[in-house]
């Protein structure tokens, strides 16, 4: 894979960054794939682009605003419900070591 | 080497939470300490196929605010996901506006303790939406509330202008004046609606050339009184660490310290791995912002003069002490109802005792604003000219002032139905006068002697009379009458 476009450790740094936990099996099976993925994505950059405009969004429409009016909520029960692990009024998730939510 | 050789060197990056009843891109109430998780729907749960619409209400006040902070306000914006993986975020990306900010390159104004004022610089102002809150950590589990995911929030960024824990306070409550006379924040910093993370070094010269410690952001910081003492900390640490190690500023050598408020020292946060790494792209559910021209004048039609020029106007104005003016505009209701009532031909110096001096104490006991008491402007003039006319005594304005809330009387005829209007007559003042020289022979002799005794007699004659009338003698009148008596 020597002209692969995205090699193994930036493969396991993607990973990591997105909390998942690989075998080195599907390393090098993601390695292969997201590299294969990349080459096929690249033909555009056969096209000559340094004139356009980058594109925010794919619909020709700005402003979709709404008023600030309150709108019901789902409630405690029937958000926790679906939770993998809840007590019934939080989400449980793994103890969290290092306690800095917000910003 | 002393302190002198050092200069800090802090910038503000600052997040206000706005004051909209909703949430920023879906339809739930804004809510502070309720049940956990009652506040919460697909769109900020980030549910599949929930999509997020734009709160207009949080788009105009982040364009009031940047316009207030001087900013260029851009005619194009749009969303961007910032990636990172955290369980107080449902999403796994945080909506928020990266390379076209909502506005940019402003300043705000602070005042200095010299009474001079200085420009900070605002690189960046762009709206947010918050994440939730990870609750309490009990074995194995940590709770998640997500009440608070989706809440508009403001970022501003500002460039690294300030050179003092003292000039990072200025600007920290200068912005909450600010954003509580916009109405665009209840900007509680014990509630969490300003966070302030300062970015801290020092520009150190040693031998004809300057060199830079490493930067320092600190967290964790929930008042005024934390963030100044934290930014004194980290200079005095960042200087004790420079002498020990050498070590300079380079990229990538930044860290995060935390404060604890117990032990009032910073403490070194677990470096989070490649934490930069959040590979913003535009969010496809979202739609761009275009602000033109018509959309922002009617946005700037709820500008109002700001704190800061209405507390000079004060002074140069009413000739009020920077101090006073300070007060009356901490809070815009209260500044204008002063305003107001000095307008009508009212003395500013005595609208402002009566104010900051009993108004404040009295709305506090009541839990309200001053302008809220149910004292009309109007009415507060006349209790002011009543007071300086020498109808009332000062003391006795308090009593009026207290009986005007539960009575729509004028102050004057309050003051007759408590028997608190003082004695002007002067015929009647100049027998009481009389008597009290006559049997205080050896304080008048005091008094006509002159010397060091005088005055002390002058002031236990003016007592006697002030006691004869029952304390209803008009003060100024007294000591005209005794005056022309004693030739003092
Ligand atoms: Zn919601």
């Amino acid at each position: 894979m020597a002209q692969n476009k995205i090699d193994i450790e930036q493969v396991k740094q993607v990973a990591k960054l997105a909390r998942l936990d690989l075998t080195e099996a599907e390393i090098s099976q993601f390695t292969t794939q997201l590299g294969a993925i990349l080459e096929y994505v690249e033909k555009l950059n056969q096209l000559d682009t340094s004139k356009v405009e980058p594109l925010a969004h794919c619909l020709p429409i700005n402003n979709c605003l709404r008023a600030d009016e309150v709108k019901e909520s789902l409630g405690t029960d029937k958000t926790v419900t679906n939770a993998p692990q809840t007590d019934g009024r939080f989400f449980l998730v793994p103890r969290i070591l290092e306690e800095s939510g917000g910003f | 080497m002393t302190d002198s050789d050092y200069k800090i060197i802090v910038g503000l990056e600052i997040h206000v939470q706005l004051a909209t009843r909703t949430k920023m891109f879906c339809g739930c109430e804004l809510a502070f300490a309720e049940d956990p998780n009652s506040r919460v729907c697909p769109t900020c749960l980030g549910l599949p196929g929930a999509l997020p619409v734009m709160n207009a209400q949080a788009v105009e006040f982040a364009i009031l605010t940047a316009t207030a902070l001087n900013c260029k306000i851009a005619e194009f914006t749009k969303w961007d996901r910032k990636s990172y993986y955290y369980p107080d975020l449902p999403k796994n990306y945080q909506i928020s506006q990266y390379d076209l900010p909502i506005g940019s390159n402003g300043f705000i104004e602070i005042p200095l303790s010299d009474g001079q004022t200085k420009k900070i610089r605002i690189l960046r102002v762009h709206l947010e939406e918050d994440a939730g809150k990870n609750v309490h950590t009990s074995g194995n589990f940590s709770q998640v509330d997500l009440n608070r995911a989706g809440t508009p929030l403001l970022e501003i960024v500002t460039e690294p202008d300030m050179n003092s824990a003292e000039e990072v306070r200025a600007l920290a409550i200068e912005l909450q004046r600010i954003v509580r006379f916009l109405g665009v924040s209840q900007a509680d910093m014990q509630k969490g609606h300003m966070r302030f993370e300062p970015n801290v070094n020092l520009h150190i010269e040693r031998g004809g050339s300057t060199s830079k410690t490493p930067i320092t952001e600190v967290k964790n910081l929930n008042s005024f009184k934390a963030l100044e003492k934290s930014v004194a900390f980290e200079a005095v640490r960042q200087f004790d660490e420079f002498l020990d190690t050498g070590i300079c500023l380079q990229s990538g050598n930044k860290k995060t310290f935390g404060w604890d408020d117990v032990k009032e020292v910073t403490v070194l946060q677990r470096e989070k791995e490649e934490a930069h790494d959040y590979r913003y792209f535009p969010d496809p559910d979202l739609v761009p912002v275009v602000v033109n021209e018509e959309w922002l004048e009617r946005i700037k039609t709820k500008l109002c003069e700001l704190p800061l020029k209405m507390q000079s106007r004060f002074i140069s104005e009413y000739g009020l002490s920077d101090y006073d003016a300070g007060v009356l505009t901490t809070d815009k209701e209260m500044a204008k109802y002063f305003d107001d009532t000095v307008k009508t031909g009212a003395d500013a110096k005595r609208v402002c005792n009566l104010i900051t001096q009993t108004g404040i104490k009295i709305a506090n006991e009541k839990g309200c604003g001053v302008a809220q008491l149910g004292i009309e402007p109007t009415r507060l003039a006349a209790l002011a000219k009543i007071t300086d006319d020498g109808k009332i005594s000062a003391t006795a304005a308090v009593t009026v002032f207290e009986k005007m809330l539960e009575s729509k009387d004028s102050p004057d005829k309050i003051a007759q139905q408590l028997d608190l209007l003082q004695r002007s007559d002067e015929g009647e003042l100049e027998k009481i006068v009389d008597e009290v020289i006559t049997a205080n022979a050896q304080a008048v002799e005091d008094v006509k002697s002159g010397g060091k005794k005088s005055k002390k007699a002058h002031g236990f004659l003016m007592g006697q009379v002030m006691q004869k009338s029952k304390g209803k003698a008009n003060p100024q009148i007294v000591a005209k009458i005794l005056g022309s008596k004693l030739g003092s």
